[in-house]
């Protein structure tokens, strides 16, 4: 298992610059804050399970930016109904990570049912036609440079072990420059 | 009202990227809608999932509809207050008024959300505007000015037989 601070390391540190990037509320968003905080950034901050259908509609709307998606599996189960659509609607520049720890830590660790339920099935089940599991920071690494040279829309379930990071400070932020900051962003070319 | 009409007078207004749950209060008119080329519609599977998509249409400049029928409310309460109403982002419910009137109207799972559809809005604190068989245009330019303003979700309800 990766602890899944070092799997958003890599991810940030391996997103290119004008990508647009967009994550799901509690650690997962603060985490990224903390990491690499840039204004194509988005920090959905409450919503849980929305995160997939916001990401759907700005790479049908913005269809030259590459929507890179980053929830949780608490997330992704709470709307599982949104794989399928996003699957159907295939829009070729959707990344969509799944950071799947198998509890809801942001909450105190509860267990969810990702560890009974494979996730990268239900993906491929719904159509995505490109799902890959990493379980190592190396098929990790291996995963996002191939998502250069891929058709989306790609899910990479990335299983993730809970260690949770002290001092993560919260985003500080404010929604309402999130929301202009993300949009100005987006419309820079 | 025909439906042709009723999809202009969004198109017209630039409201083109659409997504949501059918409801038979639009009939006829949301197969055409679905059919329209100068429409995006993308068939959500809740309608949460809708607003989430139709909101992306303001980061271009736009605003987004959602279509639905009241029932869905109460799937979209947490990103209304969450989401739309956090981050100040605008989009157009449209929302087909089931069980309006009460009994015996419509089937019983309609008449508590029917009875109320408004109350919930108005606890919410989102605009909305009734539609009738004449004035569409005003009341959704009254509508759009009033949530661009505050920077809010509206809503436009639209009870049977009104669009055919």
């Amino acid at each position: 298992m990766i602890p899944r601070y070092q799997v958003i390391r890599r991810i940030l540190s391996r997103i290119p610059k004008e990508d647009v990037l967009i994550t799901t509320t509690g650690m997962i968003s603060r985490e990224v804050f903390d990491i690499y905080d840039r204004p194509n950034n988005f920090y959905m901050l409450g919503s849980m399970g929305l995160l997939s259908s916001f990401g759907l509609g700005l790479a049908i709307t913005f269809p030259d930016k590459r929507i890179w998606i980053l929830e949780g599996d608490g997330s992704a189960l709470m709307s599982l109904g949104t794989l399928p659509l996003i699957a159907s609607e295939s829009p070729k520049n959707i990344v969509h990570f799944v950071l799947d720890n198998e509890a809801y830590e942001s909450t105190g660790g509860q267990p969810s049912i990702s560890s009974k339920v494979s996730l990268e099935q239900i993906a491929i089940s719904s159509g995505y036609p490109n799902v890959t599991k990493v379980t190592t920071l190396e098929s990790l690494e291996i995963a996002i440079s191939e998502i250069h040279d891929s058709v989306g829309p790609i899910l990479c379930l990335a299983k993730c072990g809970i260690e949770p990071v002290e001092g993560i400070s919260r985003v500080t932020i404010s929604p309402e420059d999130i929301r202009d900051r993300f949009r100005l962003a987006l419309n820079n070319t | 009202m025909n439906a042709e009409f009723f999809w202009n007078v969004f198109k017209d207004r630039s409201i083109n990227l659409f997504s949501g749950v059918p409801d038979s209060t639009f009939g006829e008119a949301y197969n055409q809608m679905i059919l329209d080329p100068d429409i995006r519609y993308i068939p959500a599977v809740r309608e949460d999932v809708a607003l989430g998509i139709a909101s992306s249409a303001f980061f271009d400049g736009y605003i987004g509809g959602v279509i639905m029928q009241n029932s869905g409310i109460g799937n979209i309460v947490n990103t209304l207050s969450s989401f739309s109403m956090m981050y100040h982002i605008p989009v157009l419910l449209i929302i087909g008024w089931r069980g309006y009137g009460g009994p015996p109207n419509d089937a019983p799972e309609h008449w508590i959300m029917g009875s109320k559809t408004t109350d919930i809005l108005e606890l919410l604190e989102i605009p909305y505007a009734i539609v009738e068989q004449n004035g569409l245009e005003n009341s959704l330019d009254g509508l759009l000015k009033n949530i661009q303003h505050r920077m809010c979700p509206g809503a436009l309800l639209v009870r049977p037989d009104i669009v055919q």
